[in-house]
């Protein structure tokens, strides 16, 4: 079809713990096209729009999936987490407000352009919240909705494992818990 | 808009006819994104709970459409029916498996749609309800009608898969460029009845619907040794993958040439048949 049709809706979205109200929005638009665009939270990355590179990966009720398959206006009543979320809501993280996930990216080397960075990260929360230690190949699976075309991936695969390793309980801590 | 029951789902889309149903949105936000497609009215899936459920009956299990490629590695459906499990896992990401479903596979109803060939090869019936809520079950065969052309009509909504119970090991095997987030270039499926004594072939990519093998399907139950269940003379595996490739109807496009998706086929007609019987 190709008249122009100029459906719009209002409705809010639950990102990171709080409200953000979206007003008269086409309806066709995407949850990554909403949070760049409209809500100025440029963390998760436009690029192949067709869910094949991850950069745009979020958590909706705590699943992850491509932000630029999700039809915004479809998601009201999810809760929808974002790079900036984890950021901000681990408190475990490192002093300089990182992550352990994010704080290990850096300390080995997975970084390079960066762009592929936050989709990266949100996988590697995802896997490690659901698996703590995960087996090389567990890893790979986890990240293979992720592409990087910098690192070859080698210090991508050092991170997760020094991640994995900050987040494990410590051997004179008994109890379990881990953060 | 985004309803929390069937009903809701059946009283939108009879209020609003050109509304398109979304489940995962794994093939039809791409469409939007790149501007080949103008909603005026999307009625997502994604709320009505008892579009997720699984359901399993002395007879069949029975899948709700919205049950996703993630949910299909589950183990009371690997235990079941592990070849529709094997399927899923070929699918795209994690990101896509968590969002994609198996209605949303069937209704886009492309050649290479993974489980496709699965359900082929396991006869199953896709059953779907209208807006006055008349119900209606279709074979495979019945609703996969061309290249993402189905039986389905503008008023009906998918709501379940239907799949009989079978005694029998299975398997799904795909070629592609890659391991990951890739589109098959040719699938198959391979189940045994052990019960019925029959094996069934499905193929995909390789058409413009799913494809049985009926003759080599024919041919090869009377070459296994059925109490053993295994096959005896080690020359079947490459007639039965002649034949397989034989009902193939493949098509060169940009993934791929006819020739090589027959090759893969053969190719994966011997495989598998060698690691189930």
């Amino acid at each position: 079809m190709t008249t122009p049709v100029a459906e719009t809706v209002s409705y809010s979205l639950r990102i990171n713990g709080e409200r953000h109200e979206i007003r008269d929005a086409w309806i066709g638009e995407s949850l990554l096209w909403v949070l760049r665009e409209r809500l100025q939270l440029p963390g998760a990355k436009n690029a192949c729009e067709q869910g094949e590179c991850g950069s745009c990966s979020v958590r909706l009720d705590a699943d992850l999936v491509c932000a630029c398959l999700v039809l915004a206006a479809g998601v009201v009543d999810a809760s929808i987490e974002t790079i900036e979320g984890v950021t901000d809501g681990d408190a475990n993280g490192s002093a300089n407000g990182l992550s352990r996930v994010q704080q290990a990216f850096v300390d080995e080397g997975a970084v390079q352009c960066g762009f592929c960075t936050p989709g990266l990260v949100m996988a590697v929360h995802d896997l490690l919240d659901s698996n703590p230690q995960p087996t090389d190949l567990e890893v790979r699976e986890a990240i293979s909705g992720n592409l990087c075309r910098c690192t070859g991936y080698g210090r991508i695969f050092e991170a997760v494992r020094a991640a994995a390793a900050a987040r494990a309980p410590r051997s004179d801590d008994n109890t379990g818990m881990r953060g | 808009m985004a309803p929390t029951d069937l009903e809701g789902v059946l009283r939108a889309l009879d209020a609003e006819p050109e509304s398109q149903l979304l489940a995962g949105g794994t093939d039809f936000m791409v469409e939007v994104n790149f501007g080949h497609r103008r909603p005026p009215s999307v009625i997502s899936l994604r709320n009505v709970r008892s579009l997720r459920e699984r359901r399993r009956s002395p007879t069949h299990l029975v899948l709700g459409a919205g049950v996703t490629y993630a949910d299909l590695a589950a183990d009371d459906v690997a235990r079941d029916h592990p070849a529709l499990t094997a399927a899923a896992r070929t699918v795209g990401s994690p990101q896509i498996r968590n969002a994609g479903t198996l209605g949303g596979n069937v209704g886009t109803g492309s050649p290479a749609g993974d489980t496709l060939p699965v359900l082929a090869a396991l006869d199953a019936t896709i059953e779907l309800t209208d807006t006055r809520g008349a119900q209606r079950s279709l074979s495979w065969e019945a609703f996969f009608v061309g290249p993402k052309r189905t039986a389905r009509r503008p008023d009906e909504v998918i709501t379940s898969v239907a799949l009989p119970l079978l005694d029998g090991r299975q398997d799904y095997l795909k070629v592609g460029t890659r391991n990951a987030m890739v589109i098959s270039v040719a699938g198959l499926a391979l189940v045994v009845d052990a019960t019925g004594r029959t094996v069934r072939c499905a193929l995909g990519s390789v058409g413009p619907v799913p494809l049985r093998a009926r003759a080599a399907e024919a041919w090869v139950r009377d070459q296994i040794d059925w109490d053993a269940l295994r096959v005896d003379d080690p020359r079947t595996y490459e007639t039965f993958a002649d034949m397989v490739a034989d009902a193939a109807r493949p098509i060169d496009d940009h993934r791929s040439t006819a020739a090589y998706r027959r090759h893969a086929v053969r190719v994966m007609a011997s495989r598998a048949l060698a690691r189930l019987l």
